[in-house]
């Protein structure tokens, strides 16, 4: 099931996304009918099916990280699931997300929402903002909201939004702040798994073109094993994304997350360092379509926490259990 | 460019049986003084030790029952092997024949080979080394030029092996000589022989490692006759069946686990409460284990369902063998008021001191990094 999901999301952002809809999106145009396709694929309702939905949306994202999709699909499946869980009705079209905590400030009263909110992705094209509070989940309408215009290094809006407005609909939170944090992580690191495996076929097969010296550079050795480092950070960012995708709605899914948005945000620099060394300068230019890939990579790799917070807060529970009890730990998660 | 595969499988109720069995066996022996952890660098075989881990049946346990074996899965073995080497239990003497001695004599030997040898494998009565590298072969393994001559009803074999680790404790080794001509291609001629190490003209040196330990041996093999039924497969089917062994040889829980007592030292030397420093790796290595394992798992999943993967065998050994090497590296500089001295009676101090000093070998052994990486590069369709 999974494996057809992901089949027709990569089809459809391999066939539909090439280099100048990536510029387009990054001067401001938004791929609109790129997300109708999306939408009417059933793709934002991937987590849908109660018992392959966290596999479904684990393969849409990996797609959409492989090609740079330049859309909120991590962002509008994660709202779709939080409304549903909530029992409240997803408004179509894309959504942005918004949670209490860090730089962000929200205020509930009298049925009117007043919040300033920092890093919000795609709020210019949102339907709908939806905001997770310590114990509520609250819709609000893009009319409430004034929208400073801000962006990532890979150039996705990344926007300051304040809103004050009224709430159209809420209820009680199904989840809480921490957990959220885990899936927007989780999520994360399928995209980085995504675009570092795009990323690790860009440089093999430049590799295998490029001549200097009178041969291709891949029969370098020094080229070779750079190629090797850079398959094996991909091989276990992929193993700790997958690992986190079957355990996400677990009790314990801590471990498994933290691994993964560790794991996956180590091998994304250095998977892009490798990248770039190989293809040399051509790879460095705007022409080139690698830094679509890499600039993404440098930019999720520290949203929803960087891979030296995750270490630290692993680390932390890591003592609490103890040099002795870790094994057992590890084996039971 | 082929994709790297990995699948990790969830493990059967029976392995997760298997592993509380393993646990109290472990702790029960400890109790009784049987054993104590000593040393994660395969310097302290117990032979005493390795028979009871037999008897409980967890030495050949894949095999077939008629040959001493116990029928279970790869997935039940994985289990089983990665709790005593967390544990740090001395399971060195038949770690080499229960790997790769009896599996090899398994699918390659013959009907009488296998009667011999594997049940008193499985029982820890023998044990296996293995005889590869030579003075001037290392990595170009296929450049060793031990000789077997043909002679009446045998062999007779003239060479030096070296880096033999445990030759000194072992009853036979895999040895890897040369029988027939280097053609048409190198990698032809070659062919492996199950020498008894007792047998005259067999001469076993040791070679001090620079941690002071004796691991290695040369042997020196003047005019030695062998059997022939000490020929493991057709003669000059050497090099194919080297290769198959490959994927177990790279992929398992040792390779990645050497240092794992140095971190579990390392968080108890952080204590309850770490400095942000401490927290940090160690949350940072728990990460890289917990991929790791699930990337050795897969393959041992694969290797189960009869695939061999060497390929992804190769990335979990020289990731894994580089997170080994990065514990010492890394907790020597956030470790509080560390002084690591072989020996110590502070764990940590002990622990870091063995790993530091053994290091080098990690990266050395069963396949160099450059090799492994040479692999993985092929692999993605480079070369």
């Amino acid at each position: 099931m999974s494996d057809l999901v992901f089949d027709t999301a990569d089809r459809l952002f391999g066939d539909a996304i090439d280099k100048a809809l990536l510029d387009a999106a990054e001067a401001g145009t938004f791929p609109t009918a790129l997300w109708q396709s999306v939408e009417q694929t059933g793709l934002v309702e991937a987590f849908a099916d109660a018992e392959t939905g966290v596999a479904d949306a684990a393969a849409v994202l990996r797609a959409a990280g492989r090609h740079a999709a330049p859309l909120p699909i991590a962002e509008t499946l994660l709202a779709r699931r939080l409304l549903q869980r909530a029992g409240l009705d997803a408004p179509e079209g894309p959504l942005a997300i918004a949670a209490s905590g860090d730089a962000n400030r929200i205020e509930v009263a009298a049925g009117r929402v007043s919040a300033t909110l920092r890093g919000v992705a795609w709020a210019g094209q949102a339907r709908a903002f939806v905001l997770l509070t310590g114990d509520r989940v609250l819709l609000v309408a893009p009319a409430s909201a004034t929208i400073e215009a801000g962006r990532n290094l890979a150039g996705e809006p990344r926007d300051t939004v304040v809103l004050d407005g009224p709430v159209l609909a809420e209820a009680a939170a199904p989840i809480d702040l921490e957990r959220w944090r885990r899936e927007n992580a989780w999520a994360r690191s399928l995209l980085m798994q995504g675009a570092m495996e795009t990323t690790l076929e860009i440089a093999a097969t430049y590799a295998n073109d490029r001549v200097q010296f009178g041969r291709p550079i891949g029969k370098q050795q020094s080229i070779q094993h750079q190629l090797a480092l850079m398959a094996e950070e991909v091989a276990a960012a992929s193993v700790a994304a997958r690992l986190a995708t079957e355990r996400l709605d677990a009790e314990d899914a801590f471990l498994a997350v933290a691994a993964a948005k560790i794991r996956c945000g180590e091998a994304a620099g250095k998977a892009a360092e490798y990248a770039h060394q190989v293809l040399g300068a051509i790879g460095f230019t705007h022409e080139h379509h690698l830094h679509h890939l890499t600039r993404r990579l440098w930019s999720w790799r520290d949203e929803y926490g960087h891979e030296g917070e995750w270490s630290i807060a692993l680390g932390r529970e890591v003592a609490r259990i103890g040099g002795a009890g870790l094994w057992s730990w590890l084996t039971k998660a | 460019m082929t994709a790297l595969r990995f699948d990790p499988p969830t493990l059967p109720a029976e392995a997760e049986a298997l592993r509380r069995q393993v646990r109290a066996f472990l702790a029960e022996e400890r109790a009784k003084g049987s054993w104590s952890p000593r040393g994660d660098f395969g310097t302290h075989p117990d032979v005493a030790f390795s028979r009871l881990v037999g008897a409980q049946g967890w030495i050949g346990m894949t095999w077939p029952r008629r040959y001493g074996g116990h029928e279970r899965s790869g997935l039940e073995r994985y289990v089983v092997t990665e709790e005593l080497l967390v544990s740090g239990a001395p399971i060195t003497a038949h770690w080499i024949a229960d790997r790769q001695s009896g599996p090899l004599i398994l699918r390659n030997g013959t009907e009488a080979q296998k009667m011999r040898f594997l049940p008193r494998i499985a029982r820890g009565e023998i044990f296996f080394c293995i005889g590869m590298s030579e003075p001037d072969s290392g990595s170009d393994l296929v450049s060793i030029r031990t000789r077997a001559t043909k002679v009446d009803g045998g062999w007779r074999i003239t060479g030096r092996k070296v880096w033999t680790s445990n030759a000194h404790i072992s009853d036979y080794a895999i040895t890897l000589v040369r029988t027939g001509p280097a053609e048409p291609d190198r990698h032809s001629g070659l062919s492996q022989v199950i020498l008894d190490l007792k047998a005259p003209g067999v001469s076993i040196r040791p070679i001090r490692n620079l941690a002071g330990h004796h691991d290695f041996n040369e042997m020196v093999l003047d005019d030695v006759f062998l059997g022939d039924d000490m020929m493991v497969g057709q003669p000059g089917d050497g090099w194919k069946q080297v290769t198959s062994e490959l994927a177990f040889e790279r992929s398992g829980p040792e390779r990645f686990l050497s240092t794992y007592r140095l971190l579990t030292a390392l968080v108890d030397r952080g204590g309850e409460a770490p400095d942000d420093r401490v927290a940090e790796t160690t949350g940072r290595f728990v990460a890289h284990l917990w991929a790791l394992r699930g990337m050795s798992l897969s393959i041992a999943g694969m290797l189960q369902a009869g695939e061999t993967p060497n390929l992804e065998a190769a990335c979990v050994k020289d990731l894994g063998n580089a997170f080994e090497r990065a514990i010492p590296e890394t907790a020597r500089l956030v470790a509080p008021s560390a002084m690591p001295m072989p020996g110590a009676n502070d764990p940590f101090d002990a622990i870091q001191a063995e790993a530091v000093l053994n290091a080098p070998s990690i990266t050395l052994r069963g396949g160099t990094r450059e090799i492994l990486r040479g692999i993985i590069a092929r692999g993605l369709g480079l070369r």
